[in-house]
């Protein structure tokens, strides 16, 4: 077990040092930017539905609700260390409280994913009426539907003059990543994570056990929107501004997509989806013949009919079948629609 | 006074409105458990087809009240068979799969009629309350409601159709049993659900200038409130959307439109959370 850990962690750290090294050389870091913050994005929510079995609806809004905080206190504070530290601290608060709210209400999977898409529209809402004067936070004006410009971008902690974009936040932001993901790693493998696994198998089983089921549900979802607010707040420094549409339906059914696409139940199959799917998305979006969400729409509905697991189990499969199927593949169900024992 | 009534009737216009786009739903999620994502987008095709058939010389009245549900319910027949088919008692998946169908219906309907806002005119006037003006389509969707709720109670309760898929939905291997084809009668039923759909987008299409995504913003208030009716369709129906009608409007007036949806969506999620099965869950039980 001591010895799989360490493998395990050994086999990401070379893989990930090769491709946050090695992908510079064959695309643009711009870009690649963007494809490492949707990977976190994806893998914070393939972290609580894929592990936790909570579906929620809503990641967007945490998303969205770190790109704000680390612009608004950007702008209040005048550098970013704090402010980054916020971005993950108060998405991770507001989802402790909903969490709390919804989790000890014991409300089941379908109503969950209701509220938390619906916290998202209402965030998404309120936060597209604050055009006015009115509407500030410190020294922030929320700025309606055109968003916050303008905020301190990402800096070397201690020197606010020391801004990072282009490489160095992709590089920033690839370990970032990769620490993320080190870190989702190592909480799956201590108990509490076995725990949270055991929840998605069967919640009633493992409340039987004498687990608090709702306090480890709550402080699961709690991680999901801290790393959720951390991808924001990395998007919003690449970004260089926030608008309301972070929020938006369109982004909470991507993050959604990216996980079915990668693969339910995988660390690395949610952060393979994300970024394949956003390329895809990026060289649709040079072509104006076929409208890129007809794609993304299709390509969601044949997988759900014809690969549900997504694309990492397979892969997993393949890559056993090469090496001599010497190693099991990854076999772990995806906990989608799985009210096989209550 | 005539401002009471106006307020009356606004009041009642935004529960009418949440009936007629949530009755669709209220078949297809409330009865057979697929939920739908794509029943907005399902209402905005109802939408264009009326604008369509509109311009192509069709009376209105027939376009809005025969034309887009027999367009919409038959789509509906058509994906029933593609997609659904395949995925019922997999309520995720579902959800997946249509959130699937509803984003390639947006981009369908961005390359086929542009990504502009489209509308066709009010075919009623509007006329005046003592000082204030009141638009007499206003009423029109009101009895439109009011007629769909008691067709629906007339179909589910007196119509043999009615009985046949309610058992079916209760238990799908008796009603097999009894010589039903489960499968033909959840795709009659997906179809009509649909066709209710594509009636809501085309009566409401007049009011609102329909763009590819204005789907969106009709499913989120369809679902609170089939959800917050709960297992009982026609009393759930017009309960929840009673109740947050009346919250919205009330909210609408007092502050601003805005903070009349925030009141909405507000009271959803308190309400859900006291009464997490449902109004009918607790009152009306056992009825339809």
């Amino acid at each position: 077990m001591q010895g799989d850990a360490r493998r395990d962690t050994g086999l990401a750290v070379i893989l990930g040092a090769v491709l946050i090294l090695g992908l510079p050389l064959i695309a643009d870091t711009n870009m690649l930017t963007l494809l490492v913050v949707y990977g976190m994005l994806a893998l914070s929510l393939g972290l609580i539905w894929g592990f936790g079995g909570i579906l929620c609806f809503g990641q967007a809004a945490f998303f969205g609700l770190g790109a704000y905080t680390f612009a608004i206190a950007g702008i209040n504070i005048g550098e970013s260390t704090l402010p980054l530290i916020l971005a993950v601290l108060v998405p991770a608060a507001a989802a402790a409280l909903l969490g709390a709210f919804m989790f000890y209400g014991r409300l089941g999977d379908v109503y969950l994913a209701v509220i938390t898409l619906v916290f998202s529209l209402i965030l998404f809402r309120w936060l597209s009426t604050t055009a006015g004067p009115a509407y500030v936070i410190g020294n922030a004006r929320l700025g309606g539907y055109n968003g916050i410009p303008g905020f301190p971008l990402l800096n070397v902690p201690g020197y606010p003059r020391w801004e990072l974009w282009g490489d160095p936040l992709y590089y920033v932001a690839a370990a970032a990543l990769l620490i993320v993901f080190l870190l989702v790693s190592w909480l799956l493998r201590s108990s509490f994570g076995r725990i949270a696994i055991g929840i998605r198998e069967n919640e009633e089983r493992v409340s039987l056990l004498g687990y608090d089921i709702r306090a480890r549900k709550t402080v699961l979802f709690a991680i999901g929107a801290g790393i959720a607010g951390l991808a924001g707040a990395l998007f919003a420094a690449w970004a260089e501004v926030v608008t309301p549409s972070l929020f938006g339906l369109q982004q909470s059914a991507e993050i959604i997509i990216w996980c079915i696409v990668g693969g339910l139940g995988t660390r690395f199959g949610p952060v393979l989806g994300a970024a394949v799917l956003t390329w895809v998305k990026i060289v649709l979006g040079g072509q104006g013949a076929i409208d890129n969400m007809l794609v993304m729409g299709l390509i969601l509905v044949l997988f759900v009919l014809f690969l549900p697991r997504g694309i990492a189990p397979e892969l997993a499969r393949l890559w056993g079948w090469v090496t001599g199927g010497t190693r099991r593949p990854a076999r772990r169900r995806a906990p989608r629609g799985g009210t096989a024992d209550g | 006074m005539d401002l009471s009534v106006v307020i009356l009737i606004e009041v009642l216009y935004a529960i009418a409105s949440l009936i007629l786009i949530s009755a669709g739903l209220a078949v297809v999620f409330g009865m057979m458990k697929v939920i739908n994502l794509a029943h907005g987008e399902f209402m905005v095709l109802g939408g264009y087809t009326t604008i369509t058939a509109v311009g192509l010389g069709v009376n209105i009245f027939v376009a809005m009240l025969i034309v887009a549900p027999i367009v919409v319910g038959l789509f509906g027949l058509i994906v029933e068979r593609l997609v659904f088919r395949h995925l019922y008692g997999r309520m995720i998946d579902t959800m997946l799969a249509s959130w699937g169908l509803s984003l390639m219906m947006i981009g369908g309907f961005k390359m086929i009629f542009g990504n502009t806002t489209t509308g066709v005119a009010g075919p009623i006037p509007g006329f005046t309350v003592g000082n204030y003006q009141v638009n007499g389509y206003n009423l029109f969707i009101i009895v439109v409601s009011v007629l769909l709720l008691l067709a629906m109670l007339a179909l589910l309760r007196g119509t043999r159709f009615g009985l046949i898929a309610r058992g079916t939905m209760q238990r799908a291997d008796m009603a097999a049993a009894m010589g039903h084809s489960p499968d033909r009668i959840y795709m009659m039923t997906f179809a009509l659900g649909s066709a209710l759909a594509g009636l809501a987008g085309a009566v409401l299409a007049p009011l609102v200038g329909l763009v590819p995504t204005a789907g969106a913003a009709f499913i989120a208030k369809a679902f609170i409130t089939v959800i917050a009716g709960g297992p009982v369709l026609v009393a759930g129906l017009a309960s929840a959307a009673g109740t947050f009608g009346l919250v919205n409007q009330v909210f609408s007036f007092l502050v601003s439109p805005v903070v009349g949806d925030v009141a909405l969506l507000v009271t959803a999620i308190v309400l859900l959370r006291l009464l997490p099965r449902g109004i009918t869950a607790r009152f009306f039980r056992g009825r339809l």
